[in-house]
């Protein structure tokens, strides 16, 4: 979207935002008021609030899902659920955990904070930015729209065939679920694409590769690891659709299809995803601990080299999800080497973090807490990840209950903890008010206490022999009193998160309002008011170091960041375009302003993959024909982006 | 593990001649294709406890070296000068992960080699067919008169090797007996291979682990681990053809069985034979009915045959109508098939 304009140099000057520029740039940038305005507003802040919120609410509704899974099993041989409601809540449980929270509030965390960080005013593509989230939400409600009227899918979040095929599962339940995953599928695409654009030019000049935030090396490896992951599974769920309802058998073993060929495609994008879900967050411990420990991270080279080693590794372990498949064992040895091999890159981030925290002087603030309480529960998950690696070993503990402990420790302690922390870290910023921190601190130990209470027991039912995704058990296998313990586990880490939201919605209104810096942070959003205007800084900062705050106070060579002084650049919509490595100034980006075209495109691609699961030939073509002709009318040429020739003036 | 050590953890109860509970916990494990790894697991699972305890006592100590209260911090005092410094943590603390990670992987492969290879001609192969949601069990013999077919319960001879043979008649399963082997997924279109052997004689009990549909919670199966006499006697009764009943009441049975029954479910020696549902072939030689949920007891098995939707919620053995002197006589019938 945006394009070049080569004929004058940015204006270098000195504003704060009630300079008169910034009256200027507050017109530019701020959108219309009203629900129109709401509607097709492309501001990253308010796509990323959009994006936290709408995964937060994804989060209450598969936490009430796990607590009715928690409830069936807190003792032998209860009725409460039958085996099909059982087995759409765990597998909607998963598939919104997986995708419709844990990256989706990554998404969030990154639309809001990229620019911020990166000293920018938008992201690359703020109307791209907007189709993704729409085409999330919207892929979000399709996928909960067979489960509202009990149809959900019911074959777990990776879905093996032969079980998912037509012939096995008859109703409209995998069908929602195939479409949607390629729908959501789109979102994930797009999100990716443009995180990696705004990496590579949008950044403040002098803010060279080797000096951006961990936050924005791991959101980028894991935008990229997306680009790579995503194809595969939207390909499978497309090719199961097809063996479903166009007739095709490529998963179908009694027509010469393979069912192996399903997990081969699904774990190829479900490995890497797991590091997409998990690098973001674990970049967010690695900007907002330094702060907290008042010292920048020990290691930065180190740490962002682990993140993109950790994702490349990410792509060749895939198999260690197929080690009781029968593949062959040469093979199997393989994977389950390159799987152990991941715990280097992890050890270089722990011992990172515990270097900074150990040479640091540490701050106790609730977000602390969070970022020390998850540096245990990373360890916790990666050293169980390590034994499901060992191959023969593997072959006793996957589908056991010690899988759900490990990947709950993965995802819940490498997810939740850090983005619970980063709210706490950010909340002003977002806001302008500080959140309320004895309620903080006890939010933290009832959710710490009550995950481990809930979660640590789990490898030891694994260890006896417990299988996952049982409705019931008998009694007698000795499994009753310690599911009981996590159940009673499970309820007190929802009260944790419970108090978490009451925080939150009682800071909202009665917070401390914060200054522009209330923690003493080193990075460039703190240098903006809280809350950010809409065009984020009066100028775009000149960057001299990885932590421009802090520069006056550390002994680092001596070029000094400027955040006061920078390029005007008030004439409609406008910020630097800067080159790949060193981010030197390139050119100025006239920046899209507002669109309903993003909202339109979204609708009409769902109503399309709503027609596909309706089978309705004609739906499909009306939808796919004005998703074209939206497309159309979203790059119509624009005279304020100077796609249309105006003469010299 | 030092042999003292194995002595005791895998020799002990095999000495005292301890009686193997039916249960599903592998800490401690009695076969050849398990203990290996059984031993791995708790080498790792102490590394890993180790490690847990490492990084803890780090991170206490860290956090409460030189905290200050939130509240006291100058909020203009930094920790640091310089950005530099720490990173003797990196290396050590990386260091030493990857040396205990070559020495982990190494102790793999070496049990990965020495569970996957079978330590003699194996006593006997059994072709498990996985089903939604039960196991039959074909007995392989050289001799095709001695072949037979059983369902859920599996006979073995102990202290030797037995080879299995795994395919699925509809989804994917997962075959596991965790106190003798590890698990090995039933995969249409394919027949996975794997061995194992019960150094003690006692019952094992398994469990379908790969989630197969609504009862995937009630595919349980057995194995029995016999001496030689007593699993010889127990071939020798699973290949005697049925006796025909002695009484009305019974072939009024055997009758019932042959117009309801029998479209699905077989018996040795008669014709024709159903293999939808499990072989019924001497039936009371099995402790359970419907895959492991219910004891085998006359009454079980009425209310099994009059309602399995109310026993096994999506089961795919139809309800019978049946009158209640036909239930009985079929029952009754059934009774007699030892």
């Amino acid at each position: 979207m945006a394009v070049i304009e080569t004929d004058r140099a940015p204006i270098i000057a000195r504003a704060t935002d009630d300079s008169p520029s910034s009256a200027t740039l507050r017109q530019s940038w701020e959108g219309r008021p009203g629900v129109g305005g709401w509607l097709a507003t492309v501001d990253h802040k308010e796509i990323g609030k959009r994006y936290v919120v709408t995964a937060f609410i994804f989060l209450i509704i598969g936490g009430l899902e796990a607590l009715a899974l928690r409830v069936q099993l807190a003792r032998p041989n209860q009725t409460l659920l039958t085996p099909e409601q059982y087995s759409q809540l765990f597998t909607m449980h998963g598939v919104t955990m997986i995708f419709l929270y844990a990256l989706p509030v990554l998404s969030g965390f990154s639309n809001y904070l990229w620019p911020l960080l990166l000293g920018s005013r938008d992201m690359a593509f703020p109307r791209l930015n907007a189709l993704s989230y729409w085409v999330f939400l919207f892929a979000g409600i399709f996928l909960y729209s067979s489960f509202v009227v009990g149809k959900g899918p019911d074959d777990g979040w990776f879905n093996y065939v032969p079980y998912a095929s037509l012939a096995y599962n008859p109703g409209p339940n995998i069908d929602v679920y195939a479409l949607g995953m390629v729908l959501l599928g789109i979102s994930t695409t797009v999100g990716s694409m443009n995180f990696i654009v705004t990496l590579a030019h949008t950044r403040a000049p002098g803010m060279s590769i080797n000096r951006v935030p961990i936050l924005v090396w791991g959101t980028l490896t894991a935008s990229v690891g997306n680009l790579f992951a995503v194809p595969a599974v939207s390909l499978a769920f497309f090719m199961l659709w097809m063996d479903r309802q166009v007739g095709t058998h490529f998963f179908d073993s009694t027509a010469g299809g393979q069912p192996l060929l399903w997990q081969h495609l699904f774990w190829m994008f479900g490995h890497p995803w797991v590091y997409a879900i998990v690098l973001p967050a674990m970049g967010i411990v690695s900007d907002a601990l330094p702060t907290f420990c008042r010292r920048p991270l020990v290691g930065y080279t180190a740490v962002a080299l682990a993140t993109v080693t950790t994702m490349v590794l990410g792509f060749g372990v895939w198999v260690h999800h197929m080690f009781a498949s029968g593949l062959p064992i040469l093979s199997l040895s393989f994977f389950g080497a390159a799987s152990m091999v991941i715990v280097i890159p992890s050890a270089v981030a722990v011992f990172a973090w515990i270097a900074t925290i150990w040479t640091g002087r540490p701050v106790f603030t609730a977000a602390f807490l969070y970022f020390a309480g998850f540096v245990l529960l990373f360890v916790i998950g990666g050293v169980s990840g390590f034994m499901t690696a060992a191959v023969p070993l593997d072959w006793q503990l996957t589908r056991t209950y010690f899988v759900v402990a490990h990947l709950h420790y993965v995802i819940i302690g490498i997810n939740v903890f850090p983005v619970v922390g980063g709210v706490y870290y950010w909340f002003p910023k977002v806001t302008g008010r500080l959140m309320n921190e004895a309620l903080g601190k006890w939010s933290f130990w009832v959710m710490f206490s009550g995950f481990n209470v809930a979660f640590f027991p789990m490898h030891i039912l694994g260890l006896l022999g417990m299988p996952r995704r049982i409705y019931t058990y008998a009694s007698g296998l000795g499994w009753g009193t310690t599911n009981l313990i996590v159940t009673i586990g499970a309820f007190v880490f929802a009260t944790g998160i419970l108090l978490f939201f009451i925080n939150i919605f009682l800071s909202l209104k009665r917070g401390k309002p914060a200054s522009a810096n209330p923690w003493d942070a080193a990075s460039l959003e703190w240098s903006t008011s809280s809350p950010p205007p809409a065009y984020n800084f009066a100028v775009i900062p000149i960057v001299a170091s990885r932590y421009p705050l802090w520069e006056d106070r550390m002994d680092e060579g001596a070029g000094r960041s400027s955040v006061g002084a920078g390029m005007l650049l008030d004439r409609g919509r406008e910020t630097i375009g800067t080159t790949l490595l060193d981010a030197e100034p390139d050119v100025i980006l006239k920046m899209p302003g507002d669109s309903y075209a993003p909202l339109l495109m979204a609708l009409t691609m769902t109503a399309a993959f709503v027609a596909l699961l309706l089978h309705s030939r004609w739906g499909f073509g009306i939808a796919a024909v004005v998703t074209v002709l939206t497309s159309i009318g979203w790059l119509w040429p624009e005279r304020s982006l100077m796609q249309i020739e105006t003469g010299h003036d | 593990m030092n042999p003292p050590a194995a002595l005791l953890f895998n020799k002990l109860p095999m000495l005292l001649a301890v009686r193997v509970e039916p249960a599903m916990a592998y800490p401690r494990t009695f076969g050849p294709a398990v203990d290996p790894i059984t031993r791995l697991g708790w080498g790792l699972g102490i590394i890993s406890l180790l490690v847990i305890v490492i990084i803890g006592v780090l991170l206490l100590g860290g956090v409460l070296r030189k905290r200050v209260a939130s509240s006291a911090a100058d909020p203009h005092q930094l920790a640091v000068r310089r950005d530099a410094g720490g990173m003797a943590w990196i290396y050590v603390g990386g260091g030493i992960s990857a040396l205990v990670l070559v020495a982990c992987m190494a102790w793999t492969l070496l049990v990965m080699a020495e569970v996957t290879k079978l330590p003699s001609t194996p006593a006997l192969t059994v072709q498990v067919t996985a089903s939604q949601w039960w196991w039959s069990l074909r007995y392989l013999n050289a001799k095709p008169s001695n072949i037979f077919t059983t369902a859920n319960e599996i006979h073995i001879p102990v202290g030797q090797p037995v080879r299995f043979e795994l395919a699925s008649a509809d989804v994917i399963h997962s075959f596991w007996i965790p106190q003798l082997a590890g698990k090995m997924d039933v995969i249409p279109g394919q027949t996975n291979v794997m061995w194992l052997q019960a150094d003690q004689p006692g019952t094992y009990r398994g469990q379908c682990a790969a989630y197969c549909g609504r009862q995937h919670a009630h595919m349980d199966l057995f194995i029995v681990a016999d001496t030689a006499q007593d699993f010889a006697a127990w071939q020798d009764g699973q290949l005697t053809e049925t006796i025909v009943p002695a009484t009305e009441e019974n072939r009024r049975g055997e009758r019932i069985f042959q117009t309801h029954c029998a479209v699905c479910h077989t018996i040795r020696g008669m014709n024709p034979a159903g293999i939808l549902g499990p072989n019924l072939s001497h039936l009371m030689t099995r402790s359970t009915i419907a895959a492991g949920l219910l004891a085998n007891t006359p009454g079980n098995l009425a209310s099994w045959i009059a309602n399995p939707e109310s026993v096994k919620p999506g089961t795919r053995m139809p309800a019978q109508i049946l009158s209640g002197p036909d239930l009985a006589a079929v029952t009754s019938y059934l009774n007699t098939l030892h």
